[in-house]
């Protein structure tokens, strides 16, 4: 079922588009062009976080944390060996983003652990960038109850999506 | 205001950073100093490998996605949007409200620098110099801070790099995860201003009669065409 749902989704939108004459060819190669910016934009923060990602793997650090935290991940029903990527989620997008990558390299794209993963990486957002970034023009400094309810309210998203996986 | 702000980012990354390498430094110190050297490198490849695989897959979906905004498909979503943003938010004025649907329509596209502006933009707007935060200036932010992409694009490609077999198939639980995290925000956000905010309302009823009624019927046209130019203008800076 869900391997239909982008390739017709893209060819409604293809479609439609060429129906109202809006040079579809034209138009994706616009928005690609963008990619080769953001890239360089990110490219700096990913390199520096990804040696720090795996120097703290290489020396068993990681696996400290993911022990220490085992007995929390596995009473709501999540693999140990996501613990660095909950860590990091909220706090470095490009940082989550090299460890889902590391999860899919070390246990598959496609084992409960990568598929986890993934509704995780999918479902959530960076809530401290976020929050931090939507106030930095403002006088505003006390964001109160704000960032503990994004918090728990992701938690939960996460932990009832992964726990759908094992149907789906 | 500015500056002191972004250095609160470049805080929490930096030091988790710091804390990050120079444990694992430590560590190997002990157990394996031959392999520090060679894992930091190991990282460094491994983002430059990682940068270009993102960069095939940005030019895809942002390919992908112009098609949809030349489609005019986000200011769709924008009307739909608007009466549930009206609900959420029910003492914004009318041009703060159009910048959070703007930046709510650009999040559930998974257009993520189109948002940020927008929100920035609409936080601004409800700044009255206080310290604290507001409720809406707290719901905009947990609404945003608790996922609305409704097509986790990144993912789907990443999955697909790797060799999946069916790279979308995580799509549905993923949307609960989604939908779910966003109601509980929403919802938590409600009953914290009932517990918190009940003194501050009373206080802040006495300050309403800034903005009577934009809708006033004399000067809607005069209205819509404003609102219009500075939607194209906000478009171009989209």
């Amino acid at each position: 079922m869900s391997a239909y749902i982008i390739p017709i989704i893209f060819l409604v939108v293809l479609l439609l588009s060429f129906v109202r004459r809006k040079e579809p060819y034209g138009g994706f190669i616009d928005g690609a062009r963008q990619a080769v910016d953001l890239t360089i934009n990110v490219f700096p923060y990913l390199l520096a976080v990804m040696v720090a990602v795996e120097a703290f793997r290489v020396s068993g650090a990681s696996a400290y944390l993911a022990d220490a935290l085992a007995p929390a991940l596995q009473s709501v029903g999540l693999p140990k060996e996501l613990a660095e990527l909950m860590f990091l989620r909220p706090v470095s997008g490009a940082g989550s983003l090299a460890v889902l990558d590391g999860i899919y390299s070390d246990y598959g794209a496609d084992s409960y652990i990568g598929r986890c993963a993934s509704v995780i990486y999918g479902s959530s957002e960076t809530i401290f960038y976020i929050s931090t970034i939507y106030f930095s023009q403002s006088h505003v400094r006390k964001l109160r109850y704000a960032i503990p309810v994004a918090l728990i309210a992701t938690l939960t998203g996460c932990i009832t999506g992964c726990y759908l996986l094992r149907f789906f | 205001m500015h500056l002191s702000s972004y250095s609160v980012i470049k805080c929490n990354m930096a030091i988790i950073w710091l804390i990050m390498l120079s444990a694992s430094l430590g560590l190997m110190i002990f157990t394996d100093p031959a392999a520090a050297v060679n894992s930091m490198i190991t990282g460094a490849h491994g983002a430059v490998e990682l940068s270009l695989n993102l960069m095939a897959l940005y030019a895809f979906w942002l390919g992908f996605f112009s098609l949809i905004e030349r489609l005019g498909l986000s200011r769709g979503l924008e009307k739909l949007l608007r009466p549930v943003i009206k609900r959420l938010f029910p003492s914004c004025d009318t041009e703060t409200r159009k910048f959070i649907t703007m930046n709510v329509s650009a999040n559930l596209l998974g257009l993520g620098n189109a948002a940020t502006p927008m929100a920035i933009n609409a936080i601004n707007r409800m700044d009255t110099g206080d310290k604290k935060a507001s409720t809406d200036m707290i719901m905009l932010t947990v609404i945003s801070a608790t996922s609305l992409q409704i097509l986790p694009t990144t993912v789907i490609g990443m999955r697909a790099t790797a060799g999946s077999a069916n790279p979308a198939d995580f799509l549905f639980p993923s949307l609960v995860a989604t939908v779910l995290s966003t109601v509980i925000g929403i919802i938590g956000v409600k009953l914290c201003a009932k517990i918190f905010d009940r003194k501050k309302n009373k206080c802040a009823a006495n300050k309403l009669p800034e903005n009577p009624s934009p809708d006033m019927t004399p000067t809607k046209t005069g209205n819509k065409k404003s609102r219009r130019k500075k939607r194209r203008a906000l478009g171009s800076i989209r």
